[in-house]
Order: C-alpha cells, then sequence, then structure tokens
C-alpha cells in the first residue's frame, strides 16, 4: 500500500502559552479530495500555514507521500510536490497575469535561478503558462498587471498560480471566500478540473461547495479533530451537528 | 521581427557612443561622457537591487569603491611586473572585486529583507569607510592611491594615454554591462526578482527562496558596481578612501530614483542628468548639493516614477497623436512655474552668499543682474516673485489636468475604434 499523500502526526501549535492547534492527527489518501470545516477561530488556516511551511509547528510532524517535511521551508515543501493558495489573495501584483502564472512554472521546468536563458525563448514555460491560462478562463486578460483585475479574478489567478508548478498535492484555503453564488460555481468548476487525479485539501466555510465537492471531511473544532468521514456520515454525525448548533446557539447569545 | 530590427536600439546606441566624441569635441566634454558612461553602470547595477528586487540599500558604494582600489592595485602590480595583461581587461578586475566583495557581505546583509537589509547594508558601509581609515596599505591613507594607466601592455598601439582612448573604452563596457544588465531583466532570475519584490512571500510559495534570489541580485549588482568602479580607477588614476564613503552610496539612490526605479531606462536617464548636475552646476554655485536634494525631495513627493516615468506617461498620448493638446496648458503653467523657481534660486543665492561668502561684500550677480545681498527692495522682489508664482501656478495647474484629461479620453477613443 502507498504511502498517503498526507500525513499529520499529532500535530501542536501554541502562541505563547495560546494553544491554536491541540494535538492534530490525520490521514488524506492520494487522490482524494479532502475539505477541512469547522467554526471560526478552530485554526484551519494555522492548519494550513503548518503543513505548507509558513510556520513552524510546535511539536508533531508533517509527511508528504511518506516523507516528512516537518520544518522545512515554504520552497522546499513546494519543490515536493505541495502547493498552496491563500485566503487573501496573494498574488504578483506589479506583474502581468501571464509573468504570474510564468513565475510559478518556472521551478518545477527545472530552470531555477538561471540567469544564462532568456525567458522569452522558453517554450516550454510560455506554452505551460499559456495552457493554466485556459484552464482559469484568464487568456484574455494575460497582459493586465495583476493588481488591476477584479476579485473573482484575483482568486482565479491565485488557483492559476498555485497550481502551475505542477504539484500533486493542492491545497486551497478558502477558495470561494467573498464570492457570489454564479461565481462560485465557477470557481467549484474550476477547482473540480484542476484536481483532476492530484490530491486536494480545501478550506472551505460554503457548507454547499464543501458537500459538492470533497470526498471527505474533517471537521476542526478548538484545534482538535472531532470527526473525519464522508460527507454522509458527516452530515449525520451528533458531535459535528452540536459542534456547529452549539457556536450558532452561542453566537446568538452574544448577540442577544 | 528580424534580428536587425530587434537590435536597432543597441546599434543605434553603439554608433551613437561612436558619434558623439566628434560632436561633443572638447576636452571637458569627453571628460564628462567619460563620467556619464560610469555613472550610468553604478546606477543600473544599484537599480538591480532597489527597483528590481526591492531591496534599499545605503552603502552600494562599497562595491564600486572596492572595485576601484582593487584595480587600481592590480594597475600597479601589472605595471611593476610588466605583466602581459592589457588595460582594457581591467574593469573585469574590478568586477570580480565587487563580485567576491558582495559574496562576502551579502551572504549575511540578505538573510534580511526590507528595513533590515536597508540598516544592515548602511552597517556594512560605515564599517568599510571606517577601515578605509585604519587599513592605509590598502586604502591608501588621505592621499589615497594613484595608478597609471599607461603602464600596461599595450595592443594595436593603443596607450590609452589620451582622454579619447578612454573615453572609447569606457564607452563599450558601458554598452555591454548595460546589454548584460538588460538581459539579466529578462531571464528567469530576473524574473523571479520582480517575484519577490512584489511578494515575496508568494515567491516562496512557488518554489524559491526568497533569501537566495536576494544573494544572487545582489552578488550581480556588486558585480556591475565593481566595473564602475574599475573604470572610474583607469579614469581619474588615483582611488581615494572617500569612494566607498556614504557619500557616492546615496549619490547613486539620488541618480536611480530621480531617473526612475520603475524603468529599466530610468537610472540611465538619471545617472547622465545627475553626472551633468554634478559638474556644470557645481561650476556656477557653492550650494549645488542643495538644489539636488530639492530635486530628490519634490520627485519623491511628486513624481515617484522618476523621469522616466514622467516621460513615459506621454508615450501613449504622442502615439495616438494628441501630445499636442497638452502644449498650451504646458506653456500656461510653465510661466509661473518659472518665477517660483527664479524666487527660489535668488533666495537660496543670495543666503548662500551672505553665510558662505560673506567677507565677499553685499554686492552679487545672479541671471545677469547685479544687486545688494542686504538691500531689502531685492529680498522682496523675491519673496514676491515666489509668492506670485506659487498662487499663479495652483491656478493655472488646473488647465494642465483638464488638457490631460481630455487628451486621455480621445486617446482611449482613438484606440478604441
Amino acid at each position: 500500500m502507498s504511502a498517503p499523500a498526507l500525513q499529520l502526526v499529532d500535530l501542536h501549535k501554541s502562541f505563547g502559552v495560546t494553544p491554536i492547534i491541540r494535538g492534530v492527527s490525520l490521514d488524506v489518501a492520494l487522490g482524494e479530495r479532502h475539505a477541512i470545516i469547522g467554526p471560526n477561530g478552530a485554526g484551519k488556516s494555522t492548519l494550513f500555514h503548518l503543513i505548507s511551511g509558513r510556520f513552524p509547528a510546535t511539536s508533531g510532524k508533517v509527511l508528504l507521500k511518506g516523507g516528512d517535511i516537518t520544518g522545512l521551508p515554504p520552497y522546499l515543501i513546494n519543490r515536493r510536490g505541495l502547493s498552496r493558495s491563500f485566503q487573501v489573495t496573494n498574488i504578483f501584483p506589479r506583474l502581468s497575469v501571464f509573468e504570474n502564472i510564468r513565475c510559478g512554472v518556472l521551478w518545477s521546468l527545472g530552470y531555477r535561478y538561471s540567469f544564462w536563458h532568456l525567458i522569452e525563448r522558453l517554450r516550454d514555460a510560455r506554452e505551460r503558462a499559456e495552457s493554466i491560462l485556459e484552464q482559469i478562463n484568464l487568456a484574455a486578460r494575460r497582459d493586465v498587471q495583476a493588481g488591476l483585475l477584479s476579485y473573482a479574478e484575483q482568486r482565479a489567478l491565485e488557483i492559476g498560480i498555485t497550481i502551475a508548478g505542477g504539484a500533486d498535492v493542492i491545497m486551497l484555503d478558502e477558495p470561494t471566500a467573498g464570492m457570489n453564488r454564479s461565481e462560485t460555481e465557477h470557481a467549484v468548476e474550476l477547482i473540480r478540473r484542476v484536481s483532476e487525479g492530484k490530491t486536494l485539501v480545501v478550506v472551505e466555510h460554503d457548507m454547499s461547495v464543501v458537500f459538492d465537492l470533497a470526498d471527505r471531511i474533517s471537521v476542526l473544532v478548538y484545534g482538535q479533530v472531532i470527526a473525519s468521514d464522508t460527507p454522509e456520515r458527516i452530515r449525520a454525525n451528533p458531535a459535528v451537528r452540536e459542534a456547529y448548533l452549539g457556536t450558532a446557539a452561542s453566537l446568538e447569545h452574544a448577540d442577544a | 521581427m528580424s534580428t536587425i530590427a530587434r537590435y536597432w536600439a543597441w546599434i543605434a546606441a553603439a554608433l551613437a557612443l561612436v558619434a558623439l566624441p566628434h560632436i561633443f569635441s572638447s576636452g571637458a566634454s569627453i571628460t564628462m561622457m567619460s563620467l556619464m558612461g560610469f555613472a550610468v553602470i553604478f546606477a543600473l547595477s544599484y537599480n538591480m537591487l532597489l527597483g528590481q528586487t526591492g531591496m534599499l540599500s545605503f552603502g552600494h558604494a562599497v562595491y564600486y569603491g572596492l572595485g576601484g582600489f582593487i584595480t587600481a592595485h592590480a594597475l600597479n602590480i601589472i605595471g611593476a611586473g610588466k605583466l602581459p595583461i592589457p588595460l582594457p581587461v581591467l574593469p573585469l578586475v574590478g568586477g570580480l572585486a565587487g563580485l567576491s566583495f558582495a559574496i562576502i557581505f551579502g551572504w549575511v546583509s540578505t538573510k534580511r529583507a526590507g528595513t533590515a537589509f536597508a540598516m544592515i547594508s548602511l552597517g556594512v558601509g560605515e564599517l568599510v569607510a571606517a577601515c578605509s581609515l585604519i587599513l592605509r596599505g590598502f586604502f591608501g591613507g588621505e592621499g589615497g592611491v594613484s595608478t597609471s594607466r599607461t603602464s600596461t601592455l599595450q595592443l594595436f598601439g593603443l596607450s590609452f594615454g589620451p582622454q579619447i582612448q578612454v573615453y572609447y573604452l569606457i564607452a563599450a563596457w558601458s554598452l555591454a554591462c548595460v546589454g548584460a544588465m538588460y538581459a539579466f531583466t529578462r531571464t528567469p532570475m530576473g524574473r523571479m526578482c520582480n517575484a519577490v519584490r512584489d511578494n515575496p512571500e508568494r515567491a516562496e510559495f512557488v518554489g524559491y527562496s526568497t533569501q537566495m534570489v536576494r544573494f544572487i541580485a545582489f552578488c550581480t549588482s556588486g558585480f556591475f558596481a565593481g566595473v564602475a568602479g574599475g573604470l572610474a580607477a583607469i579614469h581619474y588614476e588615483i582611488v581615494t578612501a572617500s569612494v566607498v564613503g556614504a557619500a557616492p552610496s546615496g549619490f547613486v539612490l539620488l541618480m536611480a530614483y530621480i531617473g526612475g526605479v520603475a524603468f529599466f531606462i530610468g537610472p540611465i536617464i538619471g545617472a547622465i542628468l545627475m553626472t551633468a548636475l554634478q559638474i556644470s552646476l557645481s561650476d556656477y554655485t557653492g550650494a549645488w548639493q542643495l538644489y539636488v536634494g530639492l530635486m530628490f525631495v519634490l520627485m519623491v513627493m511628486y513624481a515617484p516614477l522618476g523621469l522616466a516615468g514622467l516621460l513615459l506617461m506621454h508615450r501613449p498620448l504622442i502615439s495616438a497623436g494628441v501630445f499636442s493638446r497638452l502644449l498650451p496648458g504646458y506653456a500656461l503653467a510653465a510661466v509661473p512655474a518659472l518665477a517660483l523657481f527664479a524666487g527660489a534660486v535668488l533666495v537660496i543665492e543670495t543666503a548662500h552668499h551672505l553665510l558662505v561668502k560673506a567677507s565677499d561684500g553685499p554686492a552679487m550677480r545672479v541671471f545677469w543682474v547685479s544687486y545688494d545681498a542686504n538691500s531689502p527692495v531685492a529680498w522682496t522682489v523675491f519673496a514676491a516673485l515666489i509668492a506670485t508664482g506659487f498662487l499663479a501656478f495652483r491656478r493655472t495647474w488646473p488647465v494642465v489636468s483638464g488638457a490631460w484629461h481630455e487628451a486621455t479620453l480621445e486617446a482611449r477613443r482613438k484606440l478604441a475604434k
């Protein structure tokens, strides 16, 4: 049996004395679309940061396709085939849309820190970037400065940069946040398309997106996974219902 | 596109460099053009950091100056030992020296970005400046290191004694370095420099170590700064400790910024203009540095894209053929702007005369007008020029911006057709 695409072993993270992630263990199988849900402040984004190397974990391990990536800097994790997007759009605002994508493909094509290739002559980089632009429907906006794109277009570009390097484990942090209904539908369609044959881990607030997209769902509450199962069984899980209803009820109390 | 068409700008530049000394053939202008040559290399090397990678350095003269010192020492060793090394390759020695020191200092300073990097660069600059007073053997103490460019192996009968031969040496190196630095911006590495400038965090998540990108950019920049320093050593035949100090580090920032750090051509414009100002303005006024400083402050406040930005923002209007609509507005605003400028110059010059040249007496001359520096009438006229110029400029400026607005709309309409 092959190793899981992603394996978290008793991961902990504290900021000062405040524990945020309190012992998360999780397996994501190869080719699975895995959603992480949970109330606000549950630690979903922090968990993403721990996996992708943005923050160091306090203790515990992260394994990518069986290899230990705990404590590695983000660029080394990316080179091992894990790529992520951000909840707050994180692009190269002064570069054109095309250049944004091309920056995403360069390392994976082996150009590294080359100053002995002229970038316009790299056909493979250009063709790869163009095909990504087609996939994310931004081919017509190719030469626009990325900072001038509309919000939904920037979100699409964010996904484009994430998949450009051909990573086989893709992590998306709230890809549809702030989008309207039709934009969300487009985004889900896009995510489905680009994650074809890959492992996908997604944090998402929109439950219809989650149940539409995910093969498996993990519920994170207070820095711990209280359930990890198929969508149907998560829906029926009393602990999950309580966690969500509980926060909803307490929020209503706070408002009143 | 044919190869010729793609390189026409470079061919034109090369022809211009060959022709210029025949047009401006006086000794002074050939010297000035030589200075411009290595200033352009120095400013462009600085902009590899500031404009392209987003690294603000306050100590870039370290690599320029050390490149110069090593070149001077190399010249002396070659001259003494009669080594068969011709002069034209010596700027390469300067470049390798700049590169070596950039590797050493850059290894530490590029571990940090932003403000911390700027602070470290300032510290390294001070460190090397302090060393220049202590290591007298290497830096030559107050007298500096003298050398002679004519004592090397002569090829094709070129002695490099006459300034014109040195000009062509500098011109050839300048063109080659500008070409190489332009090519650098169009490589994967050059592109990732821009990516790191725009968003270092994201660059880490597409597989690039931002520290490594900064380090390579820093070393490349140090190499070209060293070449510029080597050419300066060959030109002046002396290198003094002041070249590694804070003043040239600040001046290269001014050259790049006033020219425009967002454009490749910006530092070239800045270096040419600032070198010309430095030489010609200092002939006319002892307060020339004050003017340069004021110009820098005004550029930072009102034209952060620099002179290149001001020029290039007209390009779409020129290509749409609507540029002429701006001219009446510009002409109108130029009158009060000139009055304001003249008033400011008169105040600065008169104050400078009273404060610095008090022993010469109060009689003085500015703009072909003689007057008494202590006269209340003169000061009243200056104040009136500034006040009316300022107020009238504020009244005429809406005409300029209105013309801009209309010309831009018209250009868009023409483009849409």
